[in-house]
C-alpha cells in the first residue's frame, strides 16, 4: 500500500534530524495556524499563492531562497563545528549523518538558494528594465516558481521522512547506484531536482521570451540595462544546460529503477559519462549564477558612481562570450580523470581563457567608479567586497585550472575553498547587493542601512576567516567531506575556519534584523518617489511598489541609460502634458501553478517511496489540470483608464517633486 | 549594417520610423510561437545528450545481442512513413485552421492522430519483442541506451498524442479563437519536430546500428 515507507523511515533514534525537522515543523504550523486565525489566507490565496504578476513572483523566489539560505547555512555550521572537534574523535556527527549534511548543503545552496534568489531578482526588475508591463508567459512563471518550490520542500521532507543522499551534491556513480545507495537518500535528490530542474527550464523559456521579444518602444538590445543582458545570457544557458540535468538524471533514476545499465560497473556501463554529463550542465550551472549577479554590480556600481557604466558594450560582448566559451570547459572538473595530457591541455587553456573577459568586466566597473561620486550605500559596499572577493577566487580559480596543480588540489579543501570563494564572494555578494538595491522598488521602503553594513562587513570579515584557513589546509592535503582526522597541523585551521562560521552566523542575526527592524519602521523609511537611489534605467520611472501593470503608459526610449536621459530632459522643462490613459489588459490570476506543485509534490514522494497508485493518482491530476487550465474562456482582465490614471496621477505628483528639488540642487 | 543586425526586425515594414528604433513588445502571437521554439530547442538538447550517450554505449553489448542482429529495418520503415505522414497531415490540420474550416482540421487530426498510434503500436510491439527475446534495456549498456532514446521519442508521441486529442476537443468546443489557433500552432512545431528527431533515430540507431 504504502510502498517502502513504513514508521522505520522516521529517525526517532537520531536527535538531530528530529529535532531540526520538530522546529521546522512548529514554526511552519505557527505560520499557518497564525495566517487562518488571522484571516490572511484569502488575501495570501488571491495576491500571492495564484498571482501571476512577475514581481510578486520575483519576490516569492526570493523569499524561497532566503528560508532556504537558513536551512544551508545550519547544514554548514553542524559541519565546521563537526571538522572543528573531530581530531582523534568521531565529532558529534556519524559519517552517515555527515555525509547527509554536506550534501544536502551543497543540494540547497546551488539548487534552492542561488538558483531562486537569481531567477527572483530577475523576475522582479528585468520587466520593469524592459518597460514593460509583465513576462512572456506569466502563468508558466507561476508554475515554475512553484515547481522549484517542490523540489525545496521534497528536501525537506527527507529530514524526517527518510534520508537525503549521502553521495554529495553531485551523485556520482557508482556510489549512487542501487548497489551502494540502497536506501531513499538518493531518490530524494534525484526526483527534487527533476521536479524543480522544470521549474527552472520553464523559467529560462519565459526571461529568454521576454528579454527577446517583449521590450518597450525605441528598447533596442544596445540600449538594455546590463542586468537585462547578462539575464539573457544566463537564461540561455538555463535553456541549453538544464536538459542535460533532466537527461543525465533520468539516466540514474532508470539505472536505480529499473535495472539499467548507464552508469553501473557491469553489462557496459559508462562510470565516467555520468562525470562528463553532469559537468556538461554543472560548468554552465556556476555562469548561470554568476552572470546575473555580474548584471546586479553593473547596475549597483553605476548607480551609486553616478556615472553610465564603462564600456557598456565591451561588457556586453564580455557577456555573451562567457556564455559561449562556460560550454568549452566542463573537463576541468576532472583532469584525473586520464584523457591524457592533450585533452587535459586544451581545457586547462579553455578554462583560463574564459578568465579573461572576466578580467574585463572588474577593469570596467573600476573604470565606472573611477572619476564618480560614490555613495557608500549598502548595496555598493557588497559590490566593492565582491570586487575584491571575487578576484582572489579567479586567481585560485586559474591556478587549480593547471592540470599539473590540479593534480594536488583535486578534491581537497583548496577546491571547497575556492568555490566558496567565488560563489559566496560573486553570487551571494550579487543576490544580497540586489536584494538591498531593490528591496525599495518591490516594497516601498528602504532597508535600514546600518545593519545592512554591519551584516556586510560580517560577512566579508567571516568569509575571509572561515575560507582562507581552507587553502592553507588543503596545501597540507587535507581533501574535502572528511568526518574526522588525525592530523594535528589541520587542527589550528579548522578551528580558526569555524571561528568564521561564528562571524558568517552575526553578519546573518544582522540581516534578520535589518528585515525585521526595516519592516517595523516603514514609515521612516518610506519612499514615495519611487525612485531612492537616484537610478538610472527604467524600473525606477514607476512607482514603489510598482502598479500592476507596472507602466501607465509603456515609454518611449531614446538611449542607454533611459530614465536618466529623462531625468535630465525634465529639468528645467514645463509641465509635460498629461499623457492619454488607456485600459490595460492584464492576466488574470490562476492556482495553476500551485495546484501543478501539489500534485508534482505528491508525484515526486510517491516515486522516492514506490507508492505506484499515488504517482498515477498524481499523473492524472496533473493531465486534469492542464486540461482545466487549457478549458479556461477569460484569462485576461481590463482595468479602466480612469483607474489607470488616478494610480499614476499620484505617482506623477511625487516624481514632480523629486524633479523639482534635484532640480534646485 | 550593424544597426540592422543589431536592432530588432520589423522596421522594415515601417518606413516612417528611424532605421535603428525598436517598435515595442511583439503581438502576442509571435511571442507565443517563438517562446515555444525556445523549449523545442531545449528538448533537442535534452535528446543530443541520449544520443550521445548512445553513440558512448553502442558497442557496449556485454556479450549480449547487437543492434544488427536485433533490428527489423522493414518494420522501422513502416513507422518511418507512418511519422512522415502524420507530419503531412498534421501540415494540413495546420492549412485548415488558418482557413478555420472545421471539418477538416478535425478529420486531418484524426488521421494524424491515427499514424501516431500505429507508429507507437509497431514501436510498442518491437519492444516487446526484444523483451520476449531476452534482449531488454537491462541487458546491456547498449539496449538501456537503446530503450530510453527510442523510449523518450516514443513517450514525445505519446504525450503529442495526448495534446491532439485535447485540441480536436478544444475547437469542438470553442471554436478556432485566437488562443487555440496559437496552440495549434505550437501542437505543430512539436509534432514536426518530433519527425526530425525520428530521422536522427532512424539513422543513427537503426541505420548506423544493423550496418555494425
Amino acid at each position: 500500500m504504502f510502498g517502502k515507507l513504513s514508521w522505520a523511515a522516521v529517525p526517532l533514534d537520531q536527535p538531530i534530524p528530529l529535532i531540526a525537522g520538530a522546529v521546522v515543523l512548529v514554526a511552519i504550523l505557527a505560520v499557518v495556524v497564525w495566517v487562518i486565525v488571522a484571516g490572511h489566507l484569502p488575501y495570501l490565496w488571491r495576491e500571492w499563492i495564484t498571482s501571476v504578476d512577475h514581481k510578486r513572483i520575483g519576490v516569492m523566489y526570493v523569499l524561497l531562497a532566503s528560508v532556504m539560505l537558513l536551512r544551508g547555512f545550519s547544514d554548514a555550521i553542524m559541519m565546521r563545528a563537526q571538522q572543528a572537534v573531530a581530531f582523534h574523535s568521531q565529532g558529534f556527527l556519524p559519517p552517515e549523518h555527515y555525509n547527509q549534511i554536506f550534501s544536502a548543503h551543497g543540494t540547497i545552496m546551488i539548487f534552492f538558494v542561488a538558483m531562486p534568489f537569481v531567477i527572483g531578482l530577475m523576475n522582479l526588475v528585468v520587466p520593469l528594465q524592459l518597460g514593460v508591463r509583465d513576462v512572456a508567459f506569466p502563468t508558466l512563471n507561476s508554475v515554475g516558481f512553484w515547481l522549484t518550490a517542490t523540489g525545496a520542500l521534497l528536501v525537506n521532507v527527507s529530514l524526517v521522512v527518510g534520508e537525503f543522499a549521502r553521495t554529495g551534491w553531485l551523485p556520482y556513480p557508482p556510489l549512487s547506484e542501487l548497489t551502494y545507495s540502497p536506501g531513499v537518500g538518493v531518490d530524494y535528490y534525484l526526483w527534487s531536482l527533476e521536479i524543480s530542474g522544470v521549474g527552472t527550464l520553464v523559467a529560462g523559456i519565459n526571461l529568454v521570451t521576454t528579454v527577446l521579444k517583449i521590450r518597450t518602444k525605441g528598447m533596442s538590445y544596445l540600449r538594455m540595462p546590463m542586468f537585462c543582458w547578462t539575464t539573457l545570457a544566463s537564461n540561455l544557458l538555463i535553456i541549453a544546460a538544464f536538459p542535460i540535468l533532466t537527461a543525465t538524471l533520468a539516466m540514474l533514476i532508470l539505472d536505480r529503477y529499473l535495472g539499467f545499465h548507464f552508469f553501473t560497473n557491469e553489462a557496459g556501463g559508462n562510470v565516467m559519462m555520468f562525470m562528463n554529463l553532469i559537468w556538461a550542465w554543472g560548468h554552465p550551472e556556476v555562469y548561470i549564477l554568476i552572470l546575473p549577479a555580474f548584471g546586479i554590480f553593473s547596475e549597483v556600481v553605476s548607480t551609486f558612481s553616478g556615472k553610465p557604466l564603462f564600456g557598456y558594450r565591451s561588457m556586453v560582448l564580455a557577456t555573451m562570450a562567457i556564455c559561449i566559451i562556460s560550454f568549452m570547459v566542463w573537463l576541468h572538473h576532472f583532469f584525473t580523470m586520464g584523457a591524457g595530457p592533450n585533452v587535459n591541455a586544451i581545457f586547462g587553456i579553455a578554462s583560463m581563457i574564459i578568465a579573461v573577459p572576466t578580467g574585463v568586466k572588474i577593469y570596467n566597473w573600476l573604470f565606472t567608479m573611477y572619476g564618480g561620486r560614490i555613495r557608500f550605500t549598502t548595496p555598493m559596499m557588497w559590490s566593492i567586497g565582491f570586487m575584491v572577493t571575487f578576484i582572489i577566487g579567479g586567481l585560485t580559480g586559474v591556478l587549480v585550472a593547471v592540470p599539473p596543480a590540479d593534480f594536488l588540489l583535486h578534491n581537497s579543501l583548496f577546491l571547497v575553498a575556492h568555490f566558496h570563494n567565488v560563489i559566496i564572494g560573486g553570487v551571494l555578494f550579487g543576490a544580497f547587493a540586489g536584494y538591498t538595491y531593490w528591496f525599495p522598488k518591490a516594497f516601498g521602503f528602504r532597508l535600514h542601512e546600518g545593519l545592512g553594513k554591519a551584516a556586510f562587513w560580517c560577512w566579508l570579515i567571516g568569509f575571509y576567516v572561515a575560507f582562507m584557513p581552507l587553502y592553507a589546509a588543503g596545501f597540507l592535503g587535507m581533501t574535502r567531506r572528511m568526518q574526522h582526522y588525525d592530523v594535528p597541523e589541520w587542527r589550528p585551521w579548522l578551528i580558526v575556519a569555524g571561528v568564521g562560521a561564528v562571524i558568517i552566523t552575526i553578519g546573518i542575526i544582522f540581516q534578520v534584523a535589518q528585515l525585521v527592524i526595516s519592516i517595523r519602521d516603514r514609515e521612516k523609511l518610506r519612499d514615495l518617489t519611487g525612485d531612492p537611489w537616484d537610478g538610472r534605467s527604467l524600473e525606477w520611472a514607476t512607482a514603489s511598489p510598482p502598479p500592476v501593470f507596472n507602466f501607465a503608459v509603456l515609454p518611449n526610449i531614446t538611449g542607454e541609460d533611459a530614465y536618466w536621459a529623462m531625468k535630465a530632459k525634465a529639468r528645467g522643462q514645463a509641465e509635460p502634458k498629461e499623457p492619454d490613459y488607456e485600459p490595460i489588459e492584464l492576466p488574470r490570476n490562476s492556482p495553476t501553478g500551485f495546484v501543478c506543485a501539489f500534485f508534482a509534490t505528491v508525484m515526486g514522494f510517491a516515486l522516492i517511496w514506490h507508492i505506484w497508485w499515488m504517482v498515477i493518482a498524481g499523473f492524472i491530476g496533473a493531465f486534469a489540470t492542464f486540461v482545466a487550465f487549457a478549458w479556461r474562456d477569460h484569462d485576461e482582465y481590463e482595468i479602466p483608464a480612469d483607474e489607470v490614471a488616478r494610480i499614476d496621477r499620484i505617482n506623477l505628483a511625487e516624481r514632480r517633486n523629486l524633479v523639482t528639488a534635484a532640480g534646485s540642487v | 549594417m550593424t544597426t540592422v543586425t543589431l536592432t530588432h526586425g520589423g522596421e522594415r515594414d515601417h518606413p516612417g520610423f528611424e532605421a535603428a528604433e525598436h517598435e515595442g513588445p511583439a503581438p502576442k502571437r509571435i511571442v507565443t510561437a517563438y517562446g515555444f521554439w525556445i523549449f523545442l530547442l531545449s528538448d533537442m538538447v535534452m535528446f543530443s545528450c541520449f544520443f550521445a550517450t548512445f553513440a558512448v554505449l553502442s558497442k557496449q553489448t556485454a556479450g549480449g545481442p547487437s543492434g544488427a542482429e536485433l533490428f527489423d529495418l522493414k518494420d522501422v520503415a513502416i513507422e518511418t512513413v507512418c511519422l512522415l505522414l502524420s507530419s503531412f497531415t498534421c501540415g494540413m490540420a495546420s492549412i485548415a485552421a488558418d482557413v478555420r474550416n472545421r471539418f477538416w482540421f478535425q478529420i486531418a487530426m484524426a488521421v494524424t492522430c491515427l499514424l501516431g498510434l500505429a507508429f507507437l503500436f509497431i514501436e510498442v510491439r518491437e519492444f516487446a519483442s526484444l523483451v520476449a527475446r531476452d534482449a531488454g534495456p537491462t541487458r546491456s549498456a547498449f539496449l538501456s541506451a537503446f530503450f530510453t532514446l527510442v523510449g523518450c521519442h516514443g513517450l514525445h508521441v505519446s504525450a503529442g498524442i495526448l495534446w491532439l486529442l485535447t485540441m480536436m476537443a478544444q475547437v469542438v468546443a470553442k471554436g478556432f479563437r485566437a488562443d487555440i489557433q496559437r496552440r495549434i500552432v505550437c501542437f505543430a512545431l512539436f509534432w514536426h519536430a518530433l519527425d526530425i528527431i525520428w530521422v536522427a533515430v532512424f539513422s543513427v540507431v537503426y541505420l548506423l546500428g544493423s550496418a555494425a
